[in-house]
């Protein structure tokens, strides 16, 4: 059976792969102002599955793309696997995106009128990998989400479930060290959302992949290690897993 | 990502809109294909002209005339004004009615003193009165005043013997009326050219047929050999005293035939300090291009109108584009696409569009320009032999594409700065 994460060799939870300090975020101005974020601080291992859990407005989107680099914080500090955000130049950012982390949206977004393939291999692709590589990379991880025949079909063809597999293969084909799900089941019915939710789990289990996932979901926060509770911009609550709970 | 990646990625990103890329691409078209169709007209005519410059004269042959001429010049040449009135100017009163300040043996011997002159002729108006055979009809002609060493494209016979034989090349269209069967039936005839001299006194000079030129544009009239000039010219002038024949309208000088342009000027300087003008086969003919390029400068216009036109095209359909791929865009910078490359992504798709249009245009307006020129030149523009209407010039037909290609690049410059701008996270947002 899998490994439990902290005794997977790759998984050590003495490194915090992601580490946020009091970070601060505002969109908007006089009337429309509005704080976002209003100084949370959180540390992740990795290895970990962390769930941040709120309701819409509490600001978990905002800080699950402030984690991720997409964005940059008003104030506070990101740092990822010990290097302070800030520090990196907008190439090296993109870098560090392109080779450390890997999205999972809610709303898919593939690229229409391509192939399954080719919507896997586009960061193999804006990485720079030859043609070859990318393929032969493609079609291993399409295998992992049990989607490799279905590697020529359109895209846009593919059911719900298939194309959020789709979509999780293509957040592993760079082989990140941290995946990003927001509302990854949001679209799915609850059948077709236990598979992909279980799919993810493996990854974490197996491969020591550290999840990261913005849910209002209360039961698939439940099946991760960690859940942060977010409201209005604040942490209100966190909470772990004993181990008994965890399936 | 790679640059041929780019490229690939952006050739397939143009076809995803297969309508709209096309119809943008038609646009382009238009403008390529008139661009080039118009150039080569351009070239076409040029070519016609410069392979035809043998017939206007040597090119080692210098026109010199007083200044006085030059200024009201043949072709326009903007004069500073009246010319005053110099009673001691020896005049020609020319046959045709105008007045040419002449000039005399001591002007040639003043010319000929220049460095760089070789030797210098006198040209020697001829107004012949008619032409004729051995009992046929007698028609009107004229001679053709280019100096001696013209060269004309003959379609029968060798050319002339040796300058001093009086001999002729008869026009094509002489050919027929003078009762000859065909151009090489009429060569070696002897055929009679009647003169008059300024005392009404009619005179008959006879003269051998050495070949028989093609017609062009520009070769008009008869070209006589020296030794007809001659007799024509003394029976001409019968009766008149030695002063009034020996003054000359032009004079005919020539320079070496390896000559660079700068001592063609320099000889053009010492020529207007001694108030004398020369003009050379080239500057006749700068004359003739600037007419043409002109013409050719005023359609190209149109055809960069179009272009122009085409390229806000070019903008909408790229502007659509980012617009519909919002997400997309968002996504790759969320994978880690950097700006510029993005920027390159856009950018690349519009110097697609602009190669495909102007690539298939200028292919399209060469075939079918070959074709209407070779129709052209087997119909209605036979007689002008070696003209085509439209040539291509592979260069220009390069640069007619490249300077597509970047009137593209620019148009895409806009849609792709915008995409480069989007923040990933609105963008995901986008609905």
């Amino acid at each position: 059976m899998a490994a439990r994460p902290w005794q997977n060799p790759k998984a050590s939870r003495t490194i915090q792969i992601l580490e946020a300090h009091a970070i601060k975020k505002s969109y908007g101005s006089g009337e429309s102002y509005f704080e976002a974020l209003k100084g949370v601080s959180l540390s992740i291992a990795a290895g970990e599955s962390v769930a941040i859990v709120g309701k819409s407005g509490s600001g978990k989107s905002t800080l699950m793309h402030l984690l991720a680099l997409l964005d940059t914080p008003d104030d506070g500090r990101i740092v990822v696997e010990g290097t302070d955000a800030d520090s990196l130049s907008a190439t090296a950012l993109n870098k560090l995106r392109n080779s450390a982390f890997g999205f999972v949206f809610q709303q898919f977004f593939m690229i229409p009128n391509a192939s399954v393939l080719e919507n896997v291999v586009l960061p193999l692709k804006i990485a720079g990998m030859p043609r070859g590589r990318r393929t032969e990379r493609g079609m291993d991880v399409l295998r992992q989400v049990e989607m490799d025949d279905k590697a020529g079909n359109l895209a846009t063809a593919l059911s719900g479930g298939q194309k959020q597999r789709m979509v999780i293969a293509r957040a592993l084909a760079n082989e990140p060290r941290i995946i990003f799900a927001d509302e990854p089941t949001g679209n799915l019915d609850s059948a077709t959302g236990t598979v992909v939710e279980d799919l993810l789990f493996e990854l974490n289990e197996r491969h020591g992949i550290t999840l990261v996932i913005v849910t209002h979901d209360e039961e698939l926060a439940e099946r991760c290690d960690r859940r942060i509770y977010l409201k209005d911009g604040l942490i209100v609550d966190s909470a772990a897993t004993a181990v008994e709970v965890r399936r | 990502m790679s640059f041929a990646e780019i490229v690939r990625t952006a050739i397939g990103n143009a076809f995803r809109s297969k309508l709209r890329t096309t119809l943008t691409v038609l646009a382009i078209f238009v403008g390529a294909f008139t661009l080039t169709l118009t150039n080569g007209v351009g070239t076409g005519i040029t070519n016609y002209i410069d392979t035809q410059v043998s017939s206007l004269g040597a090119t080692d042959i210098i026109m010199i005339s007083q200044a006085s001429l030059a200024e009201g010049g043949a072709f326009g040449q903007a004069a500073s004004g009246p010319t005053e009135y110099d009673p001691d100017k020896a005049v020609v009163a020319g046959q045709m009615g105008s007045q040419f300040a002449a000039l005399t043996n001591t002007d040639l011997a003043a010319i000929r003193a220049i460095g760089g002159i070789l030797s210098v002729e006198p040209l020697r108006i001829v107004s012949p009165d008619y032409i004729g055979s051995e009992g046929g009809k007698k028609y009107e002609f004229t001679v053709n005043p280019s100096p001696a060493g013209s060269r004309v494209a003959l379609l029968a016979g060798t050319g002339f013997t040796d300058g001093a034989t009086p001999e002729l090349l008869l026009p094509a269209a002489y050919v027929e009326p003078l009762g000859f069967a065909s151009p090489s039936a009429a060569v070696g005839a002897t055929l009679t050219i009647g003169v008059s001299d300024v005392f009404g006194q009619k005179h008959e000079v006879e003269a051998r047929v050495a070949g028989v030129q093609e017609d062009t544009i520009f070769a008009f009239g008869m070209i006589i050999s020296e030794g007809l000039t001659d007799a024509l010219y003394s029976a001409q002038t019968a009766g008149l005293p030695a002063a009034a024949a020996e003054i000359y309208p032009m004079a005919v000088a020539r320079f070496s035939p390896t000559a660079g342009p700068a001592q063609v000027k320099e000889i053009k300087a010492a020529l207007e300090a001694g108030g004398y003008s020369g003009r050379t086969v080239a500057d006749q003919l700068g004359a003739v291009n600037t007419v043409i390029n002109g013409i050719v400068g005023v359609l190209n216009a149109f055809a960069v109108i179009a272009l122009i036109a085409a390229s806000f095209g070019i903008i909408n359909t790229l502007l659509m584009s980012v617009q519909e791929r919002t997400r997309e865009i968002g996504l790759m910078k969320a994978m880690g696409m950097g700006r510029s490359r993005i920027f390159a992504l856009f950018t690349t798709e519009a110097v697609v569009i602009g190669f495909l249009g102007s690539a298939i245009g200028s292919g399209v307006a060469i075939a079918l320009g070959t074709v209407i020129s070779t129709v052209l030149a087997d119909g209605p523009l036979k007689d002008l032999a070696g003209l085509r209407v439209l040539e291509f010039n592979p260069v220009s037909v390069v640069v007619v594409i490249l300077v597509v290609m970047l009137l593209a690049f620019l148009s895409g410059t806009l849609p792709a700065a915008r995409a480069a701008k989007l923040d990933p996270i609105e963008a995901l947002r986008y609905e």
